[in-house]
């Protein structure tokens, strides 16, 4: 059954944090390839270590042209294959697993790192993720087209303040008990109802705090995992999914694409209800609306359902952001790389204190662009 | 060394491009990439809902667009599908072949269209260059990717005078194919007898780097359709072309290995005998019947030449010296005019595989080498001595693929 099927062998988290202003993302990276080495003993040896790096980061949040330039002595890519993928880095572990399965390499380690305390502001990056005719001009950002995506859905599911309050309570929990998180001290209701208003109707505390990060991963081939890790994780799907770009032709509570990304994922696993079958769930929940939101979409509840989702106790019986989630701080192009690390050390049963009981399937879910335009999900299995 | 190994073959079915300019002020981005990719689905007599997987690359930093593929999903046609964006700089292209013959070879997706593009007019090229050094070590002695040591390098060890006429006869060469070429972006007309002018006066940039060594900037999109061994027995409307292997090799920027004492040895030379020895292939001058070379100056293509195809002293300046890189020569390079005539950064080096393929097909149009095309060779550049190289061939049998 395992014949086929790609590996996932260690994880390695560089902790988040809001501003590691003494550190460059070099020696993060250096950090995470040093566990990654440790945990598993791989080398660079050209016939039988790693050949094929995939690594992800950003040239805007880097402010580096070719920001895999700047790393690739760290990554081990000294006469090595080394890819960027240029997208959120769940995407390189979808990637790579192709890498593993087309036979041309056996072992692949991913590398992602990105530093949001460097820029500006998120908001001036993400503006230029915008067309330069439409919608940069008008000042759309992640942010405003994430408040846009807010309202519509608060109204449509019945999602109140307190809903939302709840979320961010429960995330900050988890967050506690995971010493890679970033906003660990937990917070009461009223707190988060009374936060500066960032973007109506995102509050400050429902919106992921700026946070520097690193995570790496070895992937190896059926025929190798036992070398690197007597507790391989195994992919048993993967599948991403675009939406329209222009807000305006999309129905922005509708999950188009992660329904479509999440149904290609499961038909890969075998999986038919993802309720009974997925036994914890890592969403990529950039602020507090879209944990519900995209639990609509992955299918653990039905459309418009997500405030009663929340009511009846959802998330914690199916074990969603055990982490903290990304409510808790990772940096926007590595938060789904940091989704499937808990779910590795989760299903390894390596998860410290947040560990939970009896877990054979784990979901981690990423999105990129605005207000959630495209969606990847990853099915992993011990 | 382990033989090569591929889960499933994959080919080249639909090829698209662009006509290249430096500035294509008719067209926005998205515009330009839905050309090339209408262009490659006509090729490929496919439409765009036979197509399972988009991969999509070109530099953020160079346009100033961040996560450009959402943008441009608009024109690639990725709405309702999986799609990746991979970038490695000037290598991107290639990578992005890389990439979509892993992804159709995986048994993941049957059929990838890959898009490489870039408008480089809407954006400063050498500040963005420049913008990939460390800003705290080598920002400030970076000018772009104007290299001008190269040249010295090869005055010193083969004399001025010679290297100096070697670099002018290869640029007047390119500028031969890019004449053959419609969509090529610089078409000079340049003469054998205008050679003592230009190296004496074309303007220098550094060194004895001129104006006329180096690439352009421009603007333009490729695309190209990937699919299985499976859909291809099921018939397709061009002749397929088939990537044997593929090898993509990196370094890192660090200071010691520009300017230490030992050389390293050329990741251009690391990848074309890796490559070569785990196929099988001994001497690759007689082996391929083109070579689509990144060549992003005359002075840097001289030098790599020898790199690419293993040889050794001044083999590559004889051969070049003899016409053996011409059209009718032992091993026609760039016949579509090569990367010094026609450089839209993220689809420059799939235009070397673009061609490449279009050569094996006999598609190449007024460029078309006259003999027949069975073995092709196509290499991509980029970072700090990044390189891609990979084997197209005509024929499915007579090279030996191991299934994994």
């Amino acid at each position: 059954m395992t014949n086929n099927r790609v590996a996932i062998c260690a994880v390695a988290q560089h902790k988040n944090d809001s501003d590691l202003w003494h550190k460059r993302f070099q020696g993060m990276l250096l950090d995470v390839l040093e566990d990654l080495r440790e945990q598993t003993g791989f080398t660079f040896d050209e016939e039988t270590g790693v050949n094929t790096i995939v690594s992800c980061s950003d040239d805007f949040f880097d402010a580096r042209t070719i920001s895999n330039n700047g790393v690739a002595d760290v990554l081990g890519a000294h006469y090595r294959g080394e890819e960027k993928m240029a997208q959120e880095g769940l995407n390189a572990i979808g990637y790579a697993q192709a890498v593993i399965l087309s036979g041309h390499a056996d072992l692949v380690l991913v590398m992602g790192h990105c530093k949001e305390s460097q820029p500006e502001s998120r908001n001036t990056v993400t503006n230029m993720g915008f067309d330069p005719f439409y919608g940069r001009p008008v000042g759309l950002d992640y942010l405003s087209a994430a408040a846009l995506q807010a309202r519509a859905y608060m109204a449509k599911a019945g999602l109140s303040e307190e809903h939302l309050a709840g979320i961010v309570v429960r995330a900050r929990q988890c967050a506690s008990r995971n010493p890679w998180a970033n906003a660990r001290e937990t917070v009461e209701a009223g707190q988060i109802m009374a936060s500066p208003m960032l973007c109506d109707p995102i509050r400050s505390l429902h919106a992921y705090p700026v946070s520097d990060g690193a995570v790496g991963m070895l992937l190896a081939s059926a025929e190798r995992a036992a070398e690197f890790s007597d507790r391989p994780v195994w992919i048993s799907g993967f599948a991403n999914c675009m939406d329209s770009y222009f807000l305006g032709d999309r129905d922005l509570t509708a999950n188009f694409a992660l329904k479509q990304a999440a149904g290609r994922a499961y038909a890969k696993a075998g999986i038919r209800d993802p309720r009974k079958e997925i036994d914890l769930v890592e969403v990529m929940d950039a602020y507090a609306y879209q944990q519900p939101l995209w639990m609509e979409g992955l299918g653990f509840c039905g459309d418009s359902e997500g405030s009663r989702f929340l009511e009846e106790g959802g998330p914690g019986k199916h074990r969603v952001n055990l982490s903290g989630g990304m409510l808790a701080g990772n940096p926007v192009i590595i938060a789904g790389l940091y989704r499937a690390a808990e779910a590795v050390l989760q299903l390894q049963g390596a998860a410290g204190e947040r560990q939970v009981p009896d877990l054979h399937r784990a979901l981690a879910h990423s999105t990129t662009g605005a207000a959630g335009q495209f969606h990847s999900v990853l099915i992993l299995e011990n | 060394m382990k033989m090569h190994s591929r889960n499933r073959n994959v080919a080249i079915v639909g090829i698209g491009q662009t006509t290249l300019s430096s500035h294509k002020e008719d067209q926005n981005q998205v515009e330009m990439v839905q050309e090339a990719v209408i262009n490659a689905l006509a090729d490929a007599g496919l439409a765009i809902g036979d197509i399972d997987c988009i991969v999509h690359g070109n530099m953020e930093l160079f346009e100033m667009q961040f996560a450009p593929d959402l943008w441009h999903s608009l024109g690639t046609g990725a709405l309702g599908k999986d799609a990746y964006r991979i970038t490695t700089g000037g290598t991107t292209g290639s990578t992005l072949v890389c990439a979509a013959d892993n992804l159709v070879a995986s048994g993941l997706y049957d059929t990838v269209l890959a898009i490489g593009m870039e408008k480089l007019q809407e954006g400063n090229t050498t500040g963005g260059i420049t913008n990939m050094a460390d800003p705290l070590w080598f920002r400030n002695l970076q000018t772009g990717a104007l290299t001008g040591t190269t040249a010295q390098e090869i005055i010193d060890e083969f004399g001025e005078e010679r290297a100096k006429r070697a670099a002018i006869r290869y640029r007047i060469m390119m500028d031969r194919h890019a004449m053959l070429n419609p969509r090529a972006h610089r078409r000079f007309g340049l003469e054998e007898s205008q050679a003592e002018d230009l190296m004496a006066n074309s303007p220098q940039l550094v060194g004895e780097l001129r104006l006329i060594h180096m690439c352009s900037q421009s603007d333009g999109a490729a695309a190209m359709i990937f699919t299985s061994e499976e859909k291809v027995k099921r018939g397709t409307k061009n002749p397929p072309v088939w990537i044997r292997d593929h090898i993509q090799v990196h370094r890192e920027e660090t200071i010691p290995n520009l300017f230490g004492f030992t050389k390293p040895e050329m990741t251009h030379r690391y990848a074309a005998r890796t490559l070569f020895a785990r196929n099988g292939i001994v001497n690759p001058v007689e082996y391929f019947d083109v070579f689509e070379m990144y060549d992003p100056s005359a002075w840097w293509a001289v030098d790599w030449l020898r790199e690419f195809l293993l040889l050794e002293g001044d083999e590559h300046l004889r051969m070049l010296e003899a016409g053996e890189f011409e059209l009718d020569g032992k091993l026609p390079l760039n016949p579509s005019g090569g990367v010094i005539a026609s450089n839209p950064i993220g689809a420059t080096a799939m235009l070397r595989a673009a061609e490449a393929a279009l050569q094996i097909r006999g598609d190449a149009g007024a460029h078309q080498i006259k003999k027949e095309v069975r073995h092709a060779l196509a290499s991509g550049f980029g970072g700090t001595f990044w390189t891609a190289l990979m084997i197209l061939e005509k024929d499915l049998t007579g090279w030996e693929v191991r299934h994994g």
